[in-house]
């Protein structure tokens, strides 16, 4: 299984288990992303990912490999997806397979949470009332940030 | 010089275009952005979060070079 992959098509969550299943570890912990049915007070129909794939995979693999680095743990592996997704739909998964439960817990956090961070990945999500917006841009917008620097 | 600008998500949609040939003077990114805000009034609104050369990360003051890429990212928002 890659490290890091983006996926256009749904992702196999068990496809995860069984590639990073491990003789020399005790444990293992997955974590899944899943399209949820609101956000902000509003109701959230359908949502799609636009991803600057050449980046984001070269950004996604730096961050499984320092999760490797900084972590007692043996292997790790996730993925996210791009394009249309439905309600339930998973978005992104996980996984780490350590000799012990704490580092497989802390660098499961550490890769969704710099995934978060540093992935070329926008978010735009479909509400009930016929609008669309990007995620996050939306706050900038209300809140009439000024661009950056 | 001659700079690629290429814009994401709602970036591009602001701008109203994915990618645009510029010449200028700029020496940063920061300086870059500032002149594509001037374009494009609508880019105005938004935070710029990350910006990348040639499909690395930079920062805002890196250096710019002749026939760089420059991409702008808007506030990420993947998981």
């Amino acid at each position: 299984m890659k490290r890091f992959s983006v996926s256009a098509g749904p992702i196999d969550p068990d496809g995860f288990r069984r590639a990073l299943v491990d003789p020399s570890c005790g444990a293992y912990v997955q974590f899944e992303g899943w399209v949820r049915d609101h956000n902000e007070g509003q109701q959230v129909l359908r949502l799609e990912y636009e991803v600057y794939e050449p980046l984001a995979v070269k950004e996604g693999l730096l961050i499984v490999d320092e999760a490797m680095e900084r972590f007692e743990i043996s292997r790790a592996a996730a993925s996210h997806r791009s394009g249309l997704l439905e309600l339930t739909d998973v978005a992104v998964v996980v996984g780490v397979s350590a000799a012990h439960r704490g580092p497989a817990f802390d660098a499961c956090r550490y890769i969704i949470d710099q995934a978060k961070l540093r992935l070329p990945i926008w978010k735009k999500e479909h509400y009930a009332n016929g609008a669309a917006e990007w995620v996050n841009c939306r706050h900038c917008a209300e809140a009439g940030h000024a661009h950056h620097p | 010089m001659s700079i690629i600008v290429r814009y994401f998500a709602a970036f591009r949609e602001a701008a109203g275009l994915a990618e645009e040939h510029v010449d200028t003077t700029a020496a940063t990114p920061a300086a870059l952005f500032a002149e594509c805000v001037a374009r494009h009034s609508a880019l105005e609104r938004y935070t710029a979060s990350l910006v990348a050369i040639n499909d690395e990360m930079a920062g805002w003051e890196s250096e710019l070079s002749d026939g760089d890429e420059v991409l702008f990212f808007p506030p990420v928002a993947g998981g």
